[in-house]
C-alpha cells in the first residue's frame, strides 16, 4: 500500500516536461505514504528508451506498453490502457499532468473507475497518513482544499508548477501486453506551428505582449527577447491581440486562454485586466513595462518599469543578450 | 440536427470572489452571475448547425439551483427551442463535484434522443474540465474536447482541436460529444424579440438527488499572497536595474 502510479506523457516518441513533474511529484508523495513509484507510458515501438530516464526521476517501475496505435494519444486506447494498469495495482493515488491530454485521460479514467478528480492541483500534502491537495478555482482568486473519500485518489497536476527532481533511482522498464481498444473517435491530423513552438502552458519563461504594441508587426521585438532568453522561452498575448487577430488563440494567457505557472514572466503592454491576471498570477516573478504608471498590472508584477516599450524592449534585449554573451 | 447543450450558471469573469463566513461556499452577495462563456460558444454552434440544416432542435440543459433558471432563460432568448432545469438545491455550482455532475446530466440525457452533446471546455467557477469527457464515458459516446472548429456531414462530426504547440483533427460518428473552446465561432447577443419569445419557449423542471461526494471540500483559502510590486524606475534607463534584480534578488536569469 501507500503505491502511487503516475502517467508519462510523451509527444513524438519524447517524454514531456510534465511527465518529469508528474513522476517527481509521485515520488514525493510516495515517499511520505511509504510506497514505491509505477509509471505508465504509452507509445509506438521505441517508447521504452525515452522512459528509461524516468528512473533518475525516482520511479521503481516503469511499465510500458508500445503499439503503433500508442503512438498519438487516442483516447479510448489510452483509457482503456490506463485503467488496465491500475486495475494490476493497489494504487493510493494516480498522478496526471493537466495538460490537454492528461486533462482528458484523467477525467476519462475517473468516469470508467468512478473515482473522485482533483484536477489543476498545485500542491499536495499528507495528513494524517492520507493526500490532500490544492487547487485554484474562480481563476485563482480562491484555492481549495480537498481530500479523498475513496481510492486511488485521482489528481492532474498544473504544469510548471512542481519541479522534476533528479535522484539516484534503478527503476526498470518492463514491457506490458495491453490490446489497445478500438476508436470511438479517430485522430485523423495533427498540426503543429511552422516551427515547433514551445507552449504557453510548459515554459519557464514567458514573454506576452497586449494592444500597447500596436501592430502586429511590432512582435518582432518580443520574438527578439525570447531569443535572448532561450530555449526555455516563449511568446504569449493578452486576449485584445488574439481578438484582433494579431496573435493565434494558443497563445492567449488568462481566463478564456492558457494559465500560465513560468519561473518569469513578462507582460509587455498589457494593462493586466482581471481576466489577464487570472492566467498569470502564479507566475514565480513577474516583470511589467507599462508607459500608465496606473496600470493595474504593476499591482501584481514584482517589478516593473514605467515606460515606452518601443524604448525599453531595446534596451532590455540587448542586456540580456550581454548577459548571455558573459555565460551569465 | 437535434444538439443538447450543457450550459451553467457562473459569476461574472470581473467578479470579486470572497469565502463565505462557512468556509466552504463563496459569499454570493454583490455577485453577478452570468451564462458559463464557454457555454455561449456551445450553444451558438449548436444554433448554426440546426440553422443551416434547416431542421432540428436545440436543447439546453443545466444543473443547479433555482436561480439557474435565469440562465436557460438567456440561452432561449439566444435563440435555443427548449430547456431543462435540473434542480439540486442545496449546492451552489461551484462546490458540485465534475463526477457527480457528470452522473446527473448524462442520465437526464440517457433517456433522450439527439446527433450532438455540446458542453463548454471548462466551467470558469471550478475550472475543473472533467464534465465533458465524464459525460462521454458513461454515455459511452465519442468525444472531442477543446473544439475550436466543427463541421458536421453526413452523420460524421470533424472536429479540430487545440492542443499544446498546435491543433489536432478528431473525426467520429454521430452522435458524439464535442466541448467549445474560444474561437469556435462568434456568440450571438439575444435579440429583444428573442427575449420577449424565451418566455413562451418549453422550459422543463425536475429535482434531482446529487449523488454522494467523493470528495471532500476541507476549505476555501485565498489564494497565496504576492510579494510587494517595485518599480524599478522609468525608461530604459531602469533597464540595467531590472536585469540586476532579476538576476542576484530573483535569481531567474
Ligand atoms: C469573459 C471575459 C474573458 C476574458 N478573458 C481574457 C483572457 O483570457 N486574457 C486576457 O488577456 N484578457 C481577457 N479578457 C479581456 C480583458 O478584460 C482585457 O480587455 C484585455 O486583457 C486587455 O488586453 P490588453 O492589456 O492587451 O489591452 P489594453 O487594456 O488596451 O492595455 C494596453 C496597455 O498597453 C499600455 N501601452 C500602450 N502603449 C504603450 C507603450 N508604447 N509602451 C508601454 N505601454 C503601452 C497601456 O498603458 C495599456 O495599459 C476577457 C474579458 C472577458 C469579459
Ligand atoms: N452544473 C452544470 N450544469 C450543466 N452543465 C454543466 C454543469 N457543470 C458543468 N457543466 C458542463 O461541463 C462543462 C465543463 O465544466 P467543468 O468540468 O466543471 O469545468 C461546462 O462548460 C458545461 O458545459
Amino acid at each position: 500500500m501507500g503505491d502511487v502510479l503516475a502517467y508519462a506523457e510523451l509527444r513524438n516518441g519524447e517524454l514531456r516536461q510534465v511527465a518529469r513533474e508528474t513522476v517527481s511529484a509521485a515520488r514525493a508523495l510516495a515517499d511520505e505514504l511509504g510506497g514505491q513509484v509505477h509509471v505508465v507510458a504509452l507509445g509506438a515501438s521505441g517508447t521504452s528508451a525515452a522512459v528509461e530516464e524516468l528512473s533518475r526521476y525516482g520511479a521503481d517501475r516503469l511499465l510500458v506498453a508500445e503499439d503503433e496505435e500508442f503512438g498519438t494519444y487516442h483516447p479510448d486506447a489510452a483509457t482503456k490502457a490506463v485503467q488496465e494498469v491500475m486495475s494490476s495495482g493497489s494504487y493510493e493515488a494516480v498522478l496526471f499532468p493537466a495538460s490537454a491530454q492528461g486533462k482528458d485521460l484523467s477525467a476519462r479514467v475517473a468516469a470508467r473507475l468512478d473515482r473522485g478528480l482533483a484536477s489543476e492541483v498545485t500542491d499536495i500534502e499528507v495528513e494524517n497518513g492520507e493526500p490532500v491537495v490544492r487547487r485554484p478555482q474562480y481563476a485563482g482568486k480562491v484555492y481549495a482544499r480537498l481530500r479523498f473519500l475513496e481510492r486511488p485518489a485521482l489528481i492532474s497536476l498544473r504544469p510548471n508548477v512542481f519541479v522534476p527532481q533528479e535522484r539516484s533511482g534503478q527503476g526498470s522498464v518492463e514491457q506490458l501486453h495491453i490490446e489497445p481498444a478500438p476508436a470511438r473517435a479517430r485522430v485523423s491530423g495533427v498540426e503543429r506551428g511552422e516551427r515547433e513552438v514551445l507552449d504557453v502552458r510548459e515554459a519557464s519563461v514567458v514573454v506576452s505582449g497586449g494592444r500597447g504594441l500596436q501592430d502586429p508587426d511590432n512582435w518582432r521585438l518580443l520574438e527578439d527577447l525570447v531569443d535572448a532568453l532561450g530555449s526555455g522561452a516563449t511568446l504569449g498575448a493578452s486576449r485584445a491581440v488574439v481578438d484582433a487577430g494579431w496573435r493565434p488563440h494558443g497563445e492567449q494567457v488568462g481566463q478564456t486562454g492558457k494559465v500560465v505557472s513560468p519561473n518569469l514572466y513578462f507582460a509587455v503592454g498589457i494593462s493586466g485586466a482581471i481576466q489577464h491576471l487570472a492566467g498569470m498570477r502564479t507566475a514565480n516573478v513577474i516583470v511589467a513595462v507599462n508607459k500608465d504608471s496606473e496600470a493595474p498590472i504593476f499591482g501584481v508584477a514584482d517589478y516593473g518599469i514605467i515606460g515606452d516599450l518601443f524604448e525599453v524592449l531595446p534596451r532590455l534585449t540587448e542586456e540580456i543578450r550581454m548577459l548571455a554573451s558573459q555565460g551569465r | 440536427m437535434r444538439s443538447i447543450v450543457c450550459i451553467k450558471r457562473v459569476p461574472d469573469s470581473e467578479a470579486r470572489i470572497r469565502v463565505a463566513g462557512d468556509g466552504k461556499h463563496i459569499d454570493p452577495s454583490g455577485v453577478k452571475f452570468v451564462m458559463n462563456p464557454y457555454g455561449e460558444y456551445a450553444l451558438e454552434e449548436a444554433m448554426r448547425l440546426r440553422d443551416a440544416a434547416g431542421e432540428g432542435s436545440v436543447t439546453v440543459m443545466t444543473l443547479g439551483p433555482d436561480e439557474a433558471r435565469e440562465t436557460l432563460l438567456s440561452a432561449l432568448a439566444m435563440g435555443a427551442d427548449e430547456a431543462v432545469l435540473l434542480r439540486a438545491e442545496g449546492s451552489s455550482e461551484g462546490s458540485m463535484e465534475g463526477l457527480a455532475v457528470a452522473r446527473a446530466l448524462a442520465d437526464e440525457i440517457a433517456a433522450r434522443t439527439y446527433d450532438l452533446l455540446f458542453f463548454g471546455k471548462q466551467a470558469i467557477d471550478d475550472d475543473n474540465m472533467q464534465v465533458p469527457a465524464m459525460v462521454a464515458e458513461l454515455l459511452d459516446l465519442p468525444c472531442a474536447t477543446v473544439v475550436v472548429d466543427l463541421s458536421v456531414q453526413d452523420g460524421r462530426a470533424v472536429a479540430r482541436r487545440e492542443v499544446e504547440g498546435g491543433h489536432e483533427t478528431v473525426e467520429f460518428a454521430l452522435p458524439g460529444v464535442v466541448a467549445a473552446q474560444k474561437g469556435l465561432n462568434e456568440p450571438r447577443y439575444p435579440s429583444l424579440k428573442g427575449i420577449m419569445a424565451a418566455k413562451k419557449k418549453p422550459l422543463e423542471e425536475k429535482d434531482v438527488e446529487l449523488r454522494a461526494a467523493k470528495l471532500e471540500l476541507i476549505g476555501l483559502e485565498p489564494p497565496p499572497g504576492r510579494p510587494e510590486p517595485v518599480i524599478v524606475g522609468e525608461g530604459p534607463e531602469a533597464v540595467p536595474e531590472l536585469v540586476r534584480r532579476l538576476r542576484e534578488e530573483a535569481r531567474v536569469l
